[in-house]
């Protein structure tokens, strides 16, 4: 395991995402409500940028007690990253795909320190 | 800002994301890699269906309209208004999730060539992509149009237009012309007057027109066709169906419509017995995928066993027929399937009929990996329906992107 330094405690503004390539590698660093997620930028569906896209929550359609839909919302705990390049959406906490639990965006360990934001790799 | 560190030898780069700029080179980075890891500068890449956005050149398109009247109401009333053409808003963008949309309406282009060329050589060039046949994208519904000069009239212009402005400028870049199909004299005129010109290979109906292609008035167009060896392309759409109206999601448009509009236009095609009468012509299904043909085949086939009576021009059955036509791969149906899709490749003889496209920049765009790492056919496979199958049949010279063919001397160069 090695560390690399992403960037100093305040650096990042929120929503921003960082993209960390060593040699064949591309690790984004995405910082969210403050916190740091750090995932392969390697979509398992064709090889998209998956974190290069936009966030979005999950979606909920809401239905009344008898079934029937009275309107939509968003669930702003549950934030999905989207590949930009056909949508595929990914759970920001742990990576894992919405639709199919088996596929994911491989996960990496965030270490924040007084000194700074790094990467485990 | 690019930040670069060191790790075990190596540099670490580093590059924050920002969506106030965008540029297709940058958005398809990972295509590019894909093409040097597969090594794409070895073979040709034909892509028979890519799209650009014409409406964003509408007042050079309207110039181009000769009907004085119909030309100030076009440039007053733009592409897009009901009445003009465009019936219904697609959520193609998936509101806002696929960012190349709104992307492409921020892209820097240099003055020359015109924006169209640059943007395509941009996707093409990361892509792997050597030649690529350039569709409209408003302009599908076109026909929604309840005023058949309206049609005529715009494709009329949009053919000029992509003649003059595009395809003269950009041996690459290929079409099969929009027929206004509408109008059967009007689709006879466009071929006689567009077939020679440069970069045409080929015409294309699309599946918005709510017409039966077996008319008499359209039997002129066909023989036309089969005589000067250029294919008819049925591209799908969806706009205008009435049964896609009872849907409230683009989920349920997008998923049956397009493959709904190729199998009415497919059915009949063929029942009314086209591939007898015109043998020699080329007909390409364009994007409604693949799961789609093996259905037909049998569908058809069961019925014909009992219905022969009914369409006696047919000598063999259905799936005979259909396995002798051509289709384009995209989107191509991947999840979880692996079994069926070897099947239908079997099925529909996909080594010499199936046509590698990517749609791009549409939604659903495959790239060219989608057909390259399949387990299940050989390189010599891959490669046909990548590109020598497309060359094959719309009798293309080989004009390879620049960027492959650097690749391909410095591995000269290497030894
Ligand atoms: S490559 Fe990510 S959604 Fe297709």
């Amino acid at each position: 395991m090695a560390e690399i330094k992403v960037c100093s405690p305040a650096e990042l503004a929120d929503g921003a995402v960082r993209i960390v390539t060593v040699k064949n590698l591309e690790i984004a660093v995405i910082k969210h409500d403050g916190k740091y997620f750090a995932y392969h930028n390697h979509c398992p569906h064709q090889g998209g940028p998956a974190c290069e896209g936009v966030r979005m929550p999950q979606v909920i359609d809401e239905l009344d007690e008898n079934g029937r839909l009275i309107g939509h919302a968003y669930d702003k705990d549950d934030i999905h990253i989207v590949c930009p390049w056909h949508g595929y959406e990914f759970h920001l906490n742990d990576g894992v795909n919405v639709s199919d639990k088996r596929i994911r965006l491989k996960k990496f360990d965030v270490i924040e320190r007084s000194d700074g934001v790094f990467l485990s790799v | 800002m690019n930040i670069m560190n060191k790790m075990d030898g190596s540099d670490v780069k580093m590059r924050d994301v920002s969506h106030q700029h965008y540029e297709t080179t940058q958005a398809l980075e990972h295509a590019a890699q894909q093409a040097i890891e597969r090594r794409y500068e070895n073979f040709l890449i034909v892509d028979i269906d890519s799209h650009h956005y014409e409406n964003e050149a509408w007042p050079e398109i309207v110039e181009y309209i000769t009907d004085p009247v119909l030309r100030h109401d076009a440039g007053h009333q733009g592409p897009a208004k009901p009445g003009m053409g465009v019936g219904y808003g697609s959520y193609q963008e998936l509101n806002g999730r696929i960012i190349r949309y709104r992307g492409r309406k921020i892209e820097k282009t240099p003055p020359v060539p015109h924006r169209d060329i640059t943007l395509m050589r941009r996707w093409m060039d990361a892509m792997g992509t050597d030649i690529a046949c350039l569709f409209p994208t408003p302009m599908l519904n076109l026909s929604l149009s309840p005023d058949v000069a309206i049609q005529t009239g715009l494709a009329w212009a949009y053919n000029s237009w992509l003649c003059e402005r595009i395809l003269a400028d950009e041996p690459r870049i290929k079409s099969m012309l929009y027929l206004p199909f509408l109008d059967p004299e009007a689709c006879i005129k466009t071929v006689e007057h567009f077939a020679e010109k440069k970069g045409v290979i080929g015409f294309m109906v699309t599946s918005t027109h709510q017409r039966s292609v077996f008319q008499n008035g359209y039997i002129r167009l066909y023989k036309m066709l089969e005589e000067r060896g250029l294919p008819l392309a049925f591209h799908s759409a969806t706009g205008g169906e009435p049964g896609l109206r009872l849907f409230n999601k683009f989920f349920g448009v997008h998923a049956l419509g397009f493959c709904w509009n190729n199998m009415l236009y497919l059915t009949n095609w063929l029942i009314n017995g086209m591939p007898e009468r015109f043998p020699k012509l080329k007909t390409i299904w364009i994007e409604s995928g693949l799961a789609w043909i093996p259905f037909l085949m049998q569908r058809l086939d069961n019925e014909y066993m009992m219905r022969s009576s009914e369409v006696p021009l047919l000598k063999r059955k259905p799936s005979e027929y259909i396995r002798e036509m051509y289709f384009s791969s995209q989107p191509m149906e991947m999840v979880d399937n692996r079994k069926s899709l070897e099947l239908t490749f079997e099925l529909i003889n996909a080594k010499t009929q199936l046509l590698y496209a990517s749609d791009f920049p549409h939604w659903d765009m495959d790239l060219p990996s989608t057909i390259y790492d399949l387990p299940f056919i050989d390189e010599a496979a891959k490669r046909n329906i990548l590109g020598g199958n497309a060359q094959r049949i719309f009798n293309l010279e080989p004009i390879f992107s620049p960027r492959k063919l650097a690749r391909r001397e410095a591995a000269k160069a290497k030894g």
